[in-house]
């Protein structure tokens, strides 16, 4: 690259925490302000639009409940795919991972005849089997036959899209629900609690806090946590000194398949109590958990604070649905934008850019 | 129905559908080619929907409406451009990134036209004398839009270019080892943006063709997820023009039948066929020849730079 002799670019060696904060809080602060032009260009002040979102998502109970729930299919995916990206591994699957999750749940809740006590453990379990299954699969296509990831776990993403329609309207279709494409609703026993009035199935949500903090300690501070780090940073490196790249590989997908299963889990056992359309199971928890981990720089505990700030965000959409009249979309332009300055900012974290003074040259 | 009759709506319907699928592919091979993932493909589309509608539905010229289709994905494309080539970002998040702008946006700005009907499309044709043809006539020669014939004329083209012409050994040479075409004279960072910008804007008219001449309307979402289905179907056709041919009109047949055949196989199943034979493909040519020979660009999503690191 060419550059004008006034400006100065150096290779940032580690940049500290303080530098990566600042440019990630940057990059959002300038989606914000592109946002907010688009705003305008509507007719609606961005401040008030702003300000409604902030009211709304954090102004009220419901607001903030809102917010929570929708921030824990995010928070259990983005911590899970802080581990697969730190392997390296491009999890785009997470979206199918989370709905074979919730396929496996509604099967057990419906079919299995399993008594009631047993109902919700048993659902968590093949959840999380499920989703790990649907991730393992395309890790063990990429370590032993070298194949795309980001590739497979896509088209992965719409095998079990197609599932899921296909369930709800012909095998699993409900008796009861006169022509829906619905499965019957789960008996009681096989839904979650949630904390009273409110939609935060709690139970998800401290599953959620836990994974977080659990995989921190592993990737900061055991054996296995060091050894994805090097399959992710140095492949080479990894196999000089002996660390299997399959076995690690499948360890990270099976982590970040199973936690998004877990979330499927949760959002038919917590919200739906029934299997459904998978777009109104999901709007894209999938997609966004991505954004969410890739601010959280790969670090789980970050993302229960990303995680939040994206469930403010998701809830914002339906404020200014009713406040502005805006439709729900205007999500997707924020995450669009918050993710093209997040990417376009890292320039800045890996080199120091520096005007140059006249004296220095 | 009987099966002459079943047969000739199996190929015309095939044809009409399977075209922006190909426009799309097309466009993708190319940017692929050149070593540019672009996962923005959805994103693209729907943009260029919406504005070939908006177009056109101002105007009354439909391809007035088709070209500012294009025209919108080519510039849109350009972010992604911009993102994985000059600052080297993360190619894959980067064309996320342009699917959840491009479907955000057109939820949008298209909520005023949502549900409104095209009245002035683009209109069918049928060609002369060949029409006449018994069975393959009406088939392949009747009432169809003159973009089916654009789309299966520029396969062509374009596979005759990327094999043919120095620039198509320019594209391979820096999607395989932009090192190598860089001494040799080769502006790579110019190759990389032409090819993402030739993408963009046949996804742009792919989504126009769409709104202004398969189904003359607006909805949101109403490329529902074609965008990805391009993205297996570069893969399918192992990033070759001529099999990307095949390959869309192989996959909008299997999508044609799975509304005719509703009630002997689940749509949904035949609907999940795009997907699973993608995966297919890549688990087979990941070993032996097949590989080397018929793999991805070595340089995909590997952003270049000139000697460092």
């Amino acid at each position: 690259m060419r550059v004008p002799n006034w400006l100065e670019i150096e290779r940032r060696p580690k940049p500290s925490a303080w530098v990566v904060l600042g440019i990630s809080v940057g990059a959002i602060v300038a989606a914000l302000i592109v946002a907010g032009v688009f705003f305008q260009a509507f007719g609606v002040s961005p401040f008030k639009a702003y300000g409604d979102i902030l009211r709304g998502a954090l102004g009220s109970k419901l607001g903030i409940t809102e917010t929570i729930r929708r921030m824990i299919p995010l928070l259990l995916i983005g911590v899970g795919l802080t581990v697969a990206f730190r392997a390296l591994f491009w999890n785009i699957g997470a979206e199918g991972q989370l709905l074979v999750g919730a396929i496996a749940a509604s099967g057990i809740a419906l079919y299995s005849g399993l008594p009631g006590w047993m109902l919700l453990p048993t659902m968590f379990l093949t959840g999380f089997l499920a989703g790990g299954l649907w991730g393992v699969v395309p890790g063990l296509w990429k370590a032993k036959l070298g194949i795309n990831d980001v590739i497979t776990t896509l088209m992965l993403n719409y095998v079990a899209v197609f599932m899921v329609e296909w369930l709800v309207h012909s095998p699993w279709k409900g008796p009861t629900m006169r022509g829906f494409a619905y499965t019957d609703p789960f008996v009681p026993a096989a839904t979650l609690q949630t904390i009273a009035g409110t939609r935060i199935h709690w139970f998800t949500l401290v599953f959620g806090v836990l994974a977080a903090v659990l995989l921190y300690i592993m990737v900061k501070r055991t054996r296995v946590g060091f050894e994805v780090r090097v399959v992710g940073e140095n492949p080479h490196a990894a196999r000089f000194s002996g660390i299997s790249q399959v076995k690690i590989t499948v360890l990270a997908m099976l982590i970040s398949g199973g936690l998004a299963g877990v979330a499927g889990v949760g959002e038919v056992a917590g919200i739906h109590h029934m299997l459904l359309s998978p777009n109104h199971i999901s709007m894209g928890y999938g997609y966004t958990a991505i954004i969410v981990a890739w601010l959280a720089r790969r670090n789980p505990l970050a993302v229960i604070l990303t995680a939040f700030l994206f469930g403010v965000i998701m809830r914002g959409g339906d404020v200014i649905k009713v406040s502005v009249g805006l439709p729900f979309q205007m999500v997707d332009v924020f995450n669009g934008l918050i993710l093209f300055f997040l990417i376009g900012s890292e320039i800045f974290i890996r080199y120091r850019i520096r005007i140059r003074r006249k004296a220095a040259v | 129905m009987t099966w002459d009759s079943w047969i000739i709506a199996t190929i015309s319907r095939t044809l009409a559908y399977g075209t922006p699928l190909l426009l799309a592919t097309l466009g993708e091979i190319y940017a692929e080619r050149s070593g540019v993932l672009n996962l923005g493909v959805e994103g693209m589309m729907i943009l260029g929907a919406l504005s070939g509608f908006s177009t056109a539905y101002a105007t009354g010229n439909p391809w007035l409406g088709i070209l500012v289709a294009g025209a919108v994905g080519g510039a849109f494309s350009l972010i992604h451009a911009f993102a994985s080539v000059t600052l080297r970002a993360n190619q894959v998040v980067s064309g996320l990134a342009l699917t959840m702008l491009g479907l955000g946006l057109s939820g949008v700005l298209g909520r005023r036209w949502e549900g409104w009907p095209l009245m002035t499309p683009l209109r069918e044709i049928s060609v002369p004398l060949l029409e006449k043809i018994p069975v393959v006539g009406p088939a392949f020669f009747k009432d169809q839009n003159l973009l089916v014939y654009i789309a299966v004329l520029l396969a062509i083209v374009m596979w005759f270019v990327l094999y043919r012409t120095r620039i198509g050994i320019s594209i391979r040479s820096v999607g395989e080892d932009p090192a190598t075409a860089d001494s040799l004279g080769v502006n790579v960072a110019v190759v990389r943006y032409l090819c993402v910008f030739v993408g963009g804007v046949l996804a742009g008219v792919a989504g126009g063709y769409l709104s202004v001449a398969y189904r003359p309307s607006w909805t949101d979402g109403m490329t529902a997820g074609m965008g990805w289905v391009v993205i297996a179907l570069t893969i399918f056709a192992f990033w070759n023009p001529l099999l990307g041919l095949f390959g869309s009109f192989f996959f909008a047949m299997l999508f044609y039948l799975s509304f005719s055949l509703q009630g002997v196989l689940s749509p949904e199943l035949l609907r999940m066929m795009p997907y699973i034979l993608a995966i297919v493909v890549l688990v087979a040519v990941s070993r032996g020849t097949l590989q080397k020979r018929m793999g991805a660009p070595s340089a995909l999503t590997i952003p270049y730079t000139r000697g460092e690191d």
